[in-house]
Formats: structure tokens, sequence, C-alpha cells
């Protein structure tokens, strides 16, 4: 975990609401693991306090990149931010992804939306391939379909208007891969909760590993602040942990999903 | 140049601190600061037993400021040695110890466990938090309760007594007044504001707990006045919060009476405030030709 001030290289419109920021960050992106965040304060921000999370999508020598989407006042004024332009930048945080064994085995990903960033490094780094099923509700919420396929993964695509890919739901088409008997597969998702809920009940189903990435709510993103806790079943009951230090990723069947709000 | 202050018998090297609730139990931040700089650390609202806290959302962010309502989440007083103490006890810096309960005699016995740890540099009494059912801010904003709770940690404990007190009274002098006369060491001003968001989408409060503590730039004018009220009532030394973030801020707090600052809500965002408050205080000494920062205490002019 570093803290360090990084400048803008890149920050372009992907698709709709979407933007990918590539900042140079030497002394953090060589540290980065697949499903870890970075904690960026926006510096032109005065009112707005706190440090907004983005998963790390892209790492490449000296830089790291984020896919982000304009979800409010924050995300916005970031999204006008231009090249040569600072942020401060607290990272590489969380506990990420297992990254398989050579040999292990077999990563099927799962991903709903702007969750595929946090999925990317995870694919490049496991020593082998997999299927990676991305879902959306329209055409433009899929995004780096290309960049997984440039790793030579299997890219399976829905959407819940039909406008790309299949019709319906990630889980639909994840449902159906898992009907085929294949030994060897563990599920990694990112998502959004009711997502990531049924993820983790096929995983269950289907007696498979499953590692999820959660995204909550987050203030100070090292542990503190005690705002993003989720429930993770703990002796015959719950605990509410941490999802910037205990998480983001967080084996399925720890989560107490009937405790989450 | 002198920057050191006094806390009951203790000295701290520098008078600024952090505030309890944004600063976990110290061991959060050692890769990003060096604690040893700090005046001292102040850990988390600990409790006898572990505190599982409040429902999500448990925060949000409002202009200038932040609203909390974690609910005191914490692992108890046996967590808290086992987990957190053995990292704290190696600093060379005081630790602070928050404690609450929902009894006077619980408080009474969280303040004979940490005096009995031995190695503790002080305890600070929260009578004050506003996101608690039981507990908290009915101690502190009742002027017999408030004298009970102190007066009970006082008999159960040598260890300097810091009580964190509520801003949500009509005036502040009686109470630091019933806190100093109870055997309080110094007295900590002030906790959260009590406030509330409403998510005008879904017509939801923005907090699962409906209402919450209000914290961050916002408060500072308040917290100011509630300082110099408070240190004009009281012999003992105030250690003065509120929306610190800059060491301007801290001089303020200074010269409205506080002996020491805490900062808070900062640390969420930019951890490194309170080294750069500390650097930023010795400066502006320099510039001003002030050689012990004990001349700044106070020294605010409200006269013609």
């Amino acid at each position: 975990m570093v803290e360090q001030t990084v400048q803008i290289v890149s920050n372009e419109r992907d698709t709709d609401l979407y933007f990918r920021l590539i900042a140079r960050a030497p002394q953090i992106a060589p540290l980065v693991q697949p499903g870890q965040f970075a904690h960026v304060r926006i510096l032109p921000l005065k009112e707005a306090l706190l440090r907004r999370p983005f998963s790390i999508f892209q790492v490449s020598g000296d830089t790291l990149s984020i896919l982000y989407k304009t979800i409010g006042y924050g995300t916005e004024v970031l999204s006008r931010m231009r090249p040569g332009e600072e942020l401060s930048m607290i990272g590489p945080l969380g506990h990420g992804f297992t990254v398989p064994r050579p040999g292990g085995e077999t990563p099927l990903l799962v991903a709903g939306g702007y969750g595929m960033a946090a999925l990317y490094l995870l694919a490049q780094r496991s020593p082998q391939k997999g299927i990676v099923f991305v879902g959306g509700r329209r055409r433009v919420d899929i995004l780096c379909e290309e960049e997984f396929r440039a790793l030579g993964w299997e890219v399976r695509v829905t959407t819940e208007d039909g406008s790309h890919g299949e019709t319906g739901l990630v889980t639909q088409a994840l449902l159906a891969e898992l009907k085929r008997p294949t030994p060897g597969r563990k599920l990694f998702a990112c998502g959004p909760n009711p997502m990531l809920k049924a993820v983790g009940r096929l995983a269950a189903e289907f007696d498979l590993p499953a590692e999820l990435s959660l995204d909550e709510h987050m203030g100070c993103g090292i542990g503190v602040c005690l705002t993003c806790v989720v429930p993770i079943k703990a002796g015959d009951s719950w605990e509410y942990q941490r999802t910037c230090t205990d998480g983001p990723v967080f084996d399925s069947r720890q989560v107490a999903w009937e405790a989450v709000e | 140049m002198n920057l050191s202050v006094k806390i009951g018998t203790l000295t701290m090297q520098n008078p600024v601190t952090v505030a309890s609730g944004t600063f976990g139990y110290g061991v959060e931040y050692a890769q990003l600061i060096d604690l040893n700089q700090l005046g001292a650390v102040v850990v988390k609202g600990i409790r006898l037993e572990p505190v599982r806290g409040n429902p999500t959302p448990r925060t949000v962010e409002v202009t200038s400021g932040l609203i909390n309502a974690i609910g005191l989440q914490g692992p108890g007083v046996d967590g808290f040695i086992r987990k957190y103490w053995p990292f704290l006890k190696e600093l060379k810096v005081p630790t602070f110890i928050n404690i609450w309960g929902t009894t006077v005699e619980e408080y009474a016995e969280v303040a004979r466990r940490f005096d009995a740890l031995g190695g503790v540099g002080a305890l600070e009494l929260n009578v004050s938090c506003p996101n608690i059912k039981a507990g908290g801010a009915q101690f502190g904003t009742d002027l017999k309760l408030l004298s009970q709770v102190v007066g009970a940690c006082r008999k159960a404990t040598k260890l300097p007594l810091i009580t964190k007190m509520s801003p949500n009274v009509v005036n502040i002098a009686p109470y630091a007044k019933a806190a100093e006369a109870a055997g309080s060491d110094a007295l900590s001003i002030m906790n959260s504001f009590p406030a509330m968001a409403i998510d005008i989408e879904t017509r939801r409060p923005s907090l699962a707990n409906v209402t919450g503590g209000l914290t961050g730039p916002c408060i500072k004018p308040i917290a100011i006045k509630l300082v110099w009220e408070a240190a004009k009532a009281v012999k003992i030394p105030v250690i003065g919060m509120g929306g610190i973030q800059t060491a301007g801020d801290a001089v303020e707090f200074l010269m409205a009476g506080a002996t020491a600052v805490a900062i808070g809500t900062a640390n969420f965002y930019e951890p490194q405030t309170a080294l750069q408050v500390i650097a930023g205080l010795r400066h502006f000494m320099q510039q001003n030709g002030i050689g012990d920062v004990r001349e700044l205490i106070g020294s605010v002019q409200t006269g013609k």
C-alpha cells in the first residue's frame, strides 16, 4: 500500500457513461494483484471529501488503468480531467482474487457491467485460459470484450435487451455451461449484489468453489471507518467484515447473504 | 522551539493527535505514516464485549462533511488486547484508549481492565456517541450521569482521564465543569453533531440508522465556539477537534483555548493530514516568532 500523486496519461470515453483512465503510478502499478483497487482523491472536488475506489483494470510498466462509470458528482468531475492533471492515489488495496496454479482449476469468470474491469488481470495472469461470461442491460454496458478475446479467452456475452450476444442474464449463460459436466472449474465474479448472490447459489448447487468481489459504498479504503462492511459467516452466526481490507474478494460460502441489506 | 504539551500528568511531544473512530487501532495507518511523529494515537471506542455495529449504509457524504452511524463496532476489551495491543504498546508515543459502556459500572470495569493492562497513555471516556441506543450520549447530556460515570472511572484508575463531550447541549460550560469536578484530567471537545440526510429518489434516509453524527470541515466553526466556551469554563486542558484539515485550522483551535488538537474525518481522505498539520504548525510558529506552542493556547483577543 502506497500513497502517491499520480499523473493522468489519458482519460477517454469508452461507451455511453463509461470512461477509461490511464495514470502513471510508478510506485503502485508494479504491486497490483488481480482484484485489487485504487482509492482515488479527485483533487478538484473540494466539498466532496472522500476518495473514490476503483478496481484496477490493466497494468503496464509504471502505468495502471481504471474503467469507470459516471454515476455521480465525483466521477463526473473525474471524467472532465485531462492528461497531465494529477490525482492522489492510495493503492493497491484490498484482498484480491486467488490466481489459479499452473495445471490447477479452469477459471470461469462472471462479470456484470464494469465488474469486468476487476477480472481482467486475473484472466491475464491465470496459467489456464477459461471462459468469461459478461452481462449487461444493453450493448453499451459490455466493456473490454475485445481485451479478453485478445488474451485468448472465450467470451460469452448476454444483454437483457438482446442488443448484443444472447438475450438474458449472465447467470443464465453460466448455468448452461455449468450443466456440461467438466472437472476442475472455479468461479470468479464481480458485479452487482443480485448477480453475485445468484453466482454464489449456482456455485453451491454445482459444488464449485467461487470467489466474489463485492462492491460496497466505501469511506477510507484502509480499514478504519467501517463504512463498507458486509456480513461474513463466523461460527454459527455472522460478523461485519470490511470490503476494503478483508475483501473485496470473499469466498462465496462465507458471505451471509441472508443478512445483506 | 517547544511543541510539547501536558494532559494531566502525561506529556505529548506535540499537540496533534487523532480523533477516536477515525484512526482504527493505529496499525492500519502504519504503512502510510510514521505514527511516532504524532502527539498520541487515539483508538476507536471499546466496550467490554465485542460489538457488531449498525446495519449499512453507515455513512453518507454531505457538503464538506460526512454523516456516520457506525454503531461503535469493535472487538471488545479482550479482542482489542489480543489483536491490537501488541502493536500499540511498542509505539514510542502514548496510546489513548477510548472506552464506553451501557452502564456506569461497565465504564468503570473497562477502565479497571485498561488500568491493569499497564502502558496505556490515557483513557478517553466516550459519553457522547450519538449512534447507539444505550450508553454514549445519554451520559454526556445529563449532568448527574456525567458526574457519576466520570467519578466511577476516576475511582477505577489513576490513568489520565479525558472526557469526550457531547456538543448536543444548550450550554457546554456546566457539563465541562461537571466533568472537571468529577475528576477528569482533560476534555475532548467534541463528538459529532446529530444529523440526517435523505435520498430524494427513494424518499429513504441515507443511513440505515436514520440519523447519525456529522463531522468534517463543515462543523469546524461550531467546534471552535464550543472549545472557546469550554476552555473558559475549566482549568483542565481541552483537546479541540472538528473538521481540522490544515495547520491553520489547528492554530485556530489552539487560539480558541485548546491545549491539543485531534485530526478526525480528514484521516479518511488524506492520511498525511496529521503530519502535515504538525509540520505546518512548526512553520507558523517560526514565521511568527513563537518559541513555545503554549503561547498560542487561548490567545484569541476578544476585547477591543
